[in-house]
């Protein structure tokens, strides 16, 4: 169970804003903290604790593939990103580097900046305030992704066998 | 019940007779590619996570630099070295400083039926030659690297039917930004778009790919188009043999999840505003708002081939820009810049006052050059104008045609092309 405070961010947030292109090439990850939501939110990288959870609405994570966008978060602590929708290739890889994402329609309509959120991800239960909110069980391929604690691992596991 | 193009190439991929939207299928890949961007992630995971590394197809895995090329600074050369030494010893294809990929891929590599996975969004690109091209990030590229395979969910198909004839100064470019316009920037996420419709006969390869590679700013897992006469044509010219068994065409009792109908006739010169692709405005709009610009950019995967240049050369033909404006033109590839030098366009793009530049991703990559300053404005046929994506944060990017860049750029402001190419019948 995850329970921590949440970071709003709108419709459309997509990749360059999580990390810019000119900070791609840099190959020590941890450097490219500092840069994280530099043109939406300049105060996100150097405020966001450990443990805390992003909540955006339409379309989270479109455009460029770039997988650091979905490292950094992790990097920084992100340990959950609910969006009413999100890019498919950051959908992607944020499973197979182990950062669990919930699509939940309009919950970013309804929670607001700071507030605090539970997410169950084994129930697919998600908490605000006395409200319990559902989202669907991960398929069973995507399960056994994240189970392994991301693709890499998980075809490491598959060639021991 | 028939199935789409993209359902068929999924199905064969995998190994089934019929697959259906939202299966997950493994799929076995024909075209595996990267670029300079992101590689170095890829390697460092096969080198320090995987427990068995190997390339499953070294001849079937293309490393291409195009983004930060030439190289800017010492770092950026280090990086790319780490790519040029992995493709040396695995024995991948490499393409260093040769274009922009997608153009590469289309150019001497991807037939049609073929899946293509890449370490980049504008992967769809290759429906123009009738084949799924998917763009995915560094870890699926290193899965898929090592397995020859992928899973993939079969995506849901959005059919465009398109009628009529677009009219002279209105290219496919505009086409595209109205369609993302219609269904939003999330309105294709995890489905394809499939062009089609009497319409495709007048759009050749460099339309197509115009088409097929914006699907990604519609949220699109792919664009495609039924291959024709047309890939035929282009194929045999580059010397590639393909079996008319991959020419695979959607059945007429496939199923669509939406049809969307447009008539060509009726598109109008049309650009985005900042910072959305969807943000559409006619650029009949635009020009009465005088918007000045301080660079415009004709290049990039989604444009800068050679119909592109040969439209900008007949505006830009005997006329200067604005000299307070940078026009940046960068051909999609070593191929398309011989032939624009060829045919003169080079020329044409110099004494206007142009910068020509190598084959790159250039301006839309925003990092390596013309990077914009705070407050600046550009015109470009980039792929995107995201907050900050071509330099600093505080900037604007509109997106357009290569004739309205031109166009723009004789004015100083953003203009409407067709005062001065109304004479063009494409």
């Amino acid at each position: 169970m995850i329970r921590s405070r949440i970071w709003k961010f709108g419709d459309n947030v997509d990749t360059d804003q999580i990390i810019a292109s000119q900070y791609l090439l840099v190959t020590e990850p941890t450097a490219m903290l500092p840069f994280v939501f530099q043109s939406l939110d300049p105060e996100f990288a150097g405020t966001v604790k450990p443990g805390e959870i992003i909540v955006a609405g339409k379309n989270f994570g479109c455009g460029s593939s770039r997988e650091q966008a979905a490292l950094v978060l992790k990097l920084l602590g992100i340990s959950v990103i609910i969006a009413h929708s999100f890019g498919r290739i950051f959908f992607r890889n944020c499973i197979n580097i182990g950062l669990p994402l919930v699509t939940m329609e309009d919950f970013s309509s309804i929670a607001g900046q700071g507030d605090e959120v539970g997410v169950d991800l084994e129930q697919g239960n998600v908490f605000y305030g006395e409200k319990v909110f559902r989202f669907p069980e991960y398929p069973p391929h995507l399960l056994a992704i994240i189970k392994s604690g991301g693709l890499i691992e998980h075809i490491n596991t598959a060639q021991e066998d | 019940m028939g199935m789409t193009i993209t359902e068929k190439i999924l199905a064969r991929a995998a190994g089934e007779q019929n697959v259906r939207p939202g299966q997950i299928v493994n799929a076995r890949i024909d075209w595996l590619m990267t670029n300079d961007a992101t590689t170095h992630v890829s390697v460092d995971l096969f080198k320090h996570k995987l427990k068995h590394p190997r390339v499953f197809a070294p001849n079937n895995t293309v490393f291409i630099l195009d983004h930060n090329v030439p190289s800017e600074t010492v770092n950026t050369t280090r990086v790319q070295n780490i790519m040029r030494g992995f493709a040396g010893e695995h024995g991948c294809i490499l393409y260093d400083g040769e274009g922009v990929c997608h153009q590469l891929m289309v150019e001497h590599h991807v037939n049609p039926g073929q899946l293509v996975i890449a370490a980049d969004s504008h992967t769809p690109t290759m429906g123009a030659v009738g084949a799924f091209g998917a763009g995915v990030g560094s870890t699926d590229f290193t899965a898929a690297m090592v397995t020859g395979s992928i899973w993939l969910k079969v995506p849901p198909t959005l059919r465009f039917e398109l009628k009529g004839r677009l009219r002279p100064g209105v290219y496919a470019r505009d086409l595209i930004l109205t369609i993302i316009g219609d269904i939003g920037s999330d309105g294709a996420i995890y489905k394809t778009m499939e062009f089609g419709g009497p319409a495709l006969s007048a759009l050749d390869i460099d339309d197509r790919m115009v088409l097929c590679n914006l699907a990604a700013e519609a949220g699109a897992k792919n664009g495609i188009i039924a291959p024709d006469e047309i890939v035929s044509r282009f194929l045999a010219g580059s010397g590639r043999a393909v079996s008319a068994q991959d020419f695979l065409q959607s059945d007429h009792d496939c199923t669509y999840e939406k049809v969307y109908h447009y008539d060509l006739d009726k598109i109008e010169p049309t650009a985005a505003r900042p910072h959305f692709v969807h943000n559409r405005a006619e650029v009949s709009v635009l020009e009465k708002e005088n918007i000045r610009i301080d660079q415009g950019f004709i290049g990039s995967c989604n444009n800068g081939r050679i119909e592109e240049l040969r439209v900008a050369a007949a505006i830009l033909k005997g006329k200067k820009i604005k000299p307070e404006v940078r026009l940046i033109i960068s051909p999609a590839s070593r191929q398309v810049q011989l032939a624009a030098m060829r045919e003169g366009l080079t020329d044409i793009f110099l004494q206007a006052g142009a910068m020509v530049v190598n084959p790159n991703c250039s301006v839309c990559w925003g990092a390596c050059q013309g990077v914009l300053g705070p407050g600046e404005i550009l015109i470009s046929t980039g792929t995107r104008n995201f907050k900050g994506r071509a330099g600093s944060p505080d900037s604007f990017v509109y997106l357009a045609s290569a004739a309205t860049v031109a166009a723009s750029c004789l004015e100083g402001k953003i203009a409407d092309p067709r005062k001065y190419d109304g004479k063009e019948t494409k």
